[in-house]
């Protein structure tokens, strides 16, 4: 059944779309993920165009983690205050991933920008996790424990000023790599359309010590805040989000997400990692072979403006 | 001798000016107004006309060719070329080709280069080729030569979305008089007011043109979406924020009880 998408302005076939909703969404349950970063490529993959894409998917996620953030909050496995001072910096730097964004449309550039950004970031992070996740594996092996979080060892972001104490969390640090924290997955998720949880998590693990009981319920808070305003002001300033797009994606995506999450928790931590840390390199792989190899067509239109 | 030269003009009037004023066109389209809604996938038109008066059937009666040339709402769009740069594919070169149409179809009975010489075609601006398409260059704005690589580009890329297209059989004679035309309207047809020009050509002159106009507009829903997002942004953006919410909420109290 094909459906005309009225900002994208071309027809797509719903079952395609619902499925690439329910596929992206049983990822994004399974690892705790928003999973923009592969829900971004599939929609560019299938003719919509990168801006509206990108656009399009922050209302997705919004809805995603939400859902996410509920069941957490019920859990009571979620930090509030500490969600609250990543948001005060996370919506500065959404505010500046959108004007850069409508800066580099306007100079052709954007699909530029979110290629080589996608290739940078994910490749890297992937990397990271692969190795962290293989050494744990290994460790796991030998018979050790894995010991994620070390309490007493300081690094140089303990000794910055501006201490606060998160009661839930049980850590006391500073409030700078809190708000820089907040400000870099706010930037990179408006530019890069994706929720930045991939990123957030092993952040808020490795950075500021928190542990994995408050860590995924309090990334989520971070990830609808930051992508529902996204939301907004995408759809003020470049009027490029695609409501009945959204739609589609969101349904499929909430479902999905119920279904991976039961396959989630019947995993090892160690192996989910692994498996997170190989899907997001090989995203990052596509989107540098794309860059490399010649493309088929050196030319592509672009349109400007009516009369 | 006034004989003569009246006999002289006599014989001018009858078979010099005769074709001249003999032809007329009436056109009539199957459909003035195509509406995208939220289940289209594109739509064929019809459009159907006669040659008047009719002619006495004559094996003297030269052939007649027929061009209809439709074109959408002007657009500015862009043209990119990319180029390796530092290893990667980067767009460096671009050029703006200023208010062309948005959808341009040029349908014909044959080859265009067949129905009239090169010099006719291009006055005329029939053919894909002999279009005008005006480009920015530096602060002119002119068309270029038809193998100038931008406006070859421009050309297959829209013709590859099917908004440009040059078809030699889309018009077919039912009598020697009477013509049919298919228009085809892609699924991604643009929004807006199209025009129609018919224009009849014998022996490589054209004897006789008309026009006729006709309208792409989304309806109901789609109108509704697009109105909103272009027109009040910030609300639209607020609701669909709420919507992706509401659906995160729904979908949290519907999985929580099992």
């Amino acid at each position: 059944m094909q459906i005309y998408l009225p900002i994208a302005d071309l027809p797509v076939n719903v079952f395609l779309v619902l499925g690439m909703g329910l596929a992206v969404g049983y990822i994004s349950g399974m690892f705790g993920i928003g999973g923009g970063f592969l829900m971004t490529p599939l929609l560019i993959f299938i003719g919509i165009t990168p801006a509206v894409a990108v656009a399009t998917v922050s209302s997705h996620i919004a809805a995603s983690s939400f859902t996410g953030a509920l069941s957490y909050w019920r859990k009571r496995a979620l930090d509030v205050a500490l969600g609250m001072m990543l948001l005060s910096s996370g919506i500065v730097g959404t505010a500046t991933g959108v004007w850069l964004f409508t800066e580099l449309r306007a100079l052709d550039q954007l699909d530029l920008m979110i290629g080589l950004s996608y290739v940078t970031l994910l490749t890297v992070v992937g990397a990271m996790m692969i190795y962290e996740s293989v050494r744990a594996i290994m460790r796991a092996r030998h018979g050790m424990p894995a010991t994620l979080r070390r309490p007493g060892s300081h690094t140089w972001f303990h000794g910055l000023p501006f201490k606060l104490r998160f009661k839930r969390s049980k850590i006391y640090v500073s409030a700078i790599p809190v708000w820089a924290i907040g400000f870099v997955i706010g930037f990179v998720g408006a530019i890069m359309g994706i929720g930045g949880g991939f990123l957030l998590v092993p952040m808020l693990i490795y950075f500021l010590r928190v542990p994995t009981a408050t860590v995924i319920g309090t990334s989520m808070v971070l990830t609808l805040v930051t992508m529902a305003s996204a939301t907004v002001m995408h759809a003020a300033t470049n009027h490029l989000v695609d409501a009945v797009l959204a739609l589609i994606l969101m349904v499929g995506g909430v479902i999905g997400a119920q279904f991976g999450a039961r396959t989630g928790q019947k995993m090892r931590g160690e192996r989910l990692r692994l498996l997170l840390g190989l899907l997001v390199f090989a995203v990052g792989c596509r989107f540098a072979y794309e860059l490399v190899v010649k493309p088929d067509d050196l030319y592509s239109l672009r349109y400007v403006r009516s009369g | 001798m006034r004989r003569l030269a009246m006999a002289l003009a006599f014989i001018v009037i009858v078979y010099g000016a005769k074709p001249a004023t003999a032809e007329r066109l009436v056109v009539s389209l199957s459909n003035h107004r195509v509406a995208v809604t939220s289940n289209f996938v594109g739509e064929e038109l019809v459009l159907f006309g006669t040659i008047e008066p009719e002619p006495i059937a004559s094996p003297l009666r030269p052939p007649y060719d027929l061009v209809v040339t439709v074109t959408g709402p002007r657009q500015t769009l862009r043209v990119r070329r990319k180029q390796r740069m530092l290893g990667i594919w980067v767009n460096i070169d671009s050029r703006e080709f200023v208010r062309v149409p948005s959808y341009l179809a040029v349908l014909s009975n044959r080859p265009v280069n067949d129905i009239a010489n090169q010099d006719t075609l291009r006055r005329l601006q029939v053919g894909l080729d002999n279009f005008l398409l005006p480009q920015r260059i530096g602060s002119d704005v002119a068309d270029t030569v038809r193998d100038d690589p931008f406006r070859l580009s421009f050309v297959r890329l829209q013709t590859q979305q099917g908004l440009y297209r040059e078809s030699a059989t889309a018009v077919t004679f039912l009598t020697s008089t009477v013509f049919r035309a298919a228009i085809p309207m892609p699924a991604a047809v643009p929004t807006g007011s199209y025009g129609i020009e018919v224009e009849l050509f014998t022996r490589g002159a054209l004897v006789a043109r008309t026009n006729s106009a006709l309208d792409v507009i989304k309806t109901g829903f789609e109108q509704y979406v697009a109105d909103a997002a272009r027109d009040y942004g910030l609300l639209y953006g607020m609701a669909t924020a709420m919507m992706a919410l509401l659906i995160g909420w729904f979908a949290s109290i519907i999985f929580a009880r099992d």
